[in-house]
């Protein structure tokens, strides 16, 4: 029962580091940069479910507490119990930036290029709400477990 | 001369919370991962590990009389998790659904209640019948 707390917590703190970056990408969506280099680019946490195998595990041996070039690529292993949702970490978008043409602007290169960042508004917008929604239901988990717990600490009074 | 057992005063209803405290578990787990690419909701046959639970409650009378004699086990059920087979998988390949998760969250923590009810009524029964009051 209690682990209930530790996972409805790290679901927390997952679904609040994604608030995080749609937070940053949204403030950043017109931050105009005059190299491709600097320009920056949406980023996303990448989420993987936690297990009690990988909980013991302090070495850093686990292949999933070091976030590698691609983590999509090798699924996590399922035969132990799920212990809730760890971000594995910050992955910055590949979509193409949006390059406009304006000679007056202070940050133009020398053809009278600036550089927009690849922030997609709507994207942001709806997965902001999704996280949202994700964050309630791991609050009301929370609720549930707290309750189930008093309940049980008042038997046999 | 039968001596008061928790376990036989208890009966099914003790397993039966515990086996409900670790499906509220697993519950939870699946919705922490909502959002988790690859993730497969998982679930435990309630039904078959209560059955499991009381099975070895019921062989309770074995007993080893020899240091080499195999164990009965603990009682204690740890059955295997099985995979949900979701309704409408997502792109990403996670079988998550909130609201069905939710929705047998809120079953299990009224089933928890309900276990809860009747061990109370097991204690105010024990109780009446040591101070021998009605």
């Amino acid at each position: 029962m209690n682990s209930i707390f530790d996972i409805a917590g790290s679901g927390m703190a997952a679904q609040s580091v994604r608030i995080n970056t749609v937070a940053s990408n949204l403030a950043n969506a017109q931050s105009a940069a005059s190299s491709v280099n600097q320009v920056y680019r949406a980023r996303h946490p990448v989420f993987a479910a936690m297990h009690a195998n990988a909980l013991a595990d302090i070495n850093g041996a686990n292949p999933w507490t070091q976030a590698s070039g691609d983590p999509w690529a090798s699924a996590p292993t399922q035969g132990e119990d799920g212990q809730g949702v760890q971000v594995l970490g910050i992955t910055e978008s590949q979509a193409p930036l949006d390059r406009r043409f304006e000679p007056g602007h202070p940050l133009a290169d020398k053809d009278g290029y600036v550089y927009y960042p690849n922030v997609n508004v709507v994207e942001q917008m709806a997965d902001m709400i999704s996280a949202s929604r994700s964050f309630q239901i791991n609050v009301e988990l929370l609720q549930s477990a707290k309750t189930m717990s008093q309940r049980l600490l008042s038997l046999g009074q | 001369m039968t001596t008061i057992s928790f376990q036989s005063a208890l009966g099914i209803h003790e397993p039966a919370m515990y086996l409900r405290s670790r499906r509220a578990e697993v519950l939870s787990n699946n919705l922490a991962n909502a959002d988790t690419p690859n993730f497969k909701a998982r679930d435990v046959d309630f039904a078959a590990l209560l059955d499991q639970a009381t099975a070895a409650q019921r062989t309770d009378t074995a007993r080893a009389t020899h240091t080499r004699h195999l164990s009965l086990g603990d009682g204690e059920p740890n059955g295997d998790l099985l995979y949900r087979t979701p309704t409408q998988p997502s792109i990403d390949g996670n079988t998550v659904e909130e609201h069905l998760e939710m929705a047998r969250f809120a079953k299990n923590s009224q089933d928890f209640e309900a276990s809860l009810y009747f061990l109370n009524s097991k204690f105010n029964g024990l109780k009446n019948a040591i101070r021998g009051e009605v």
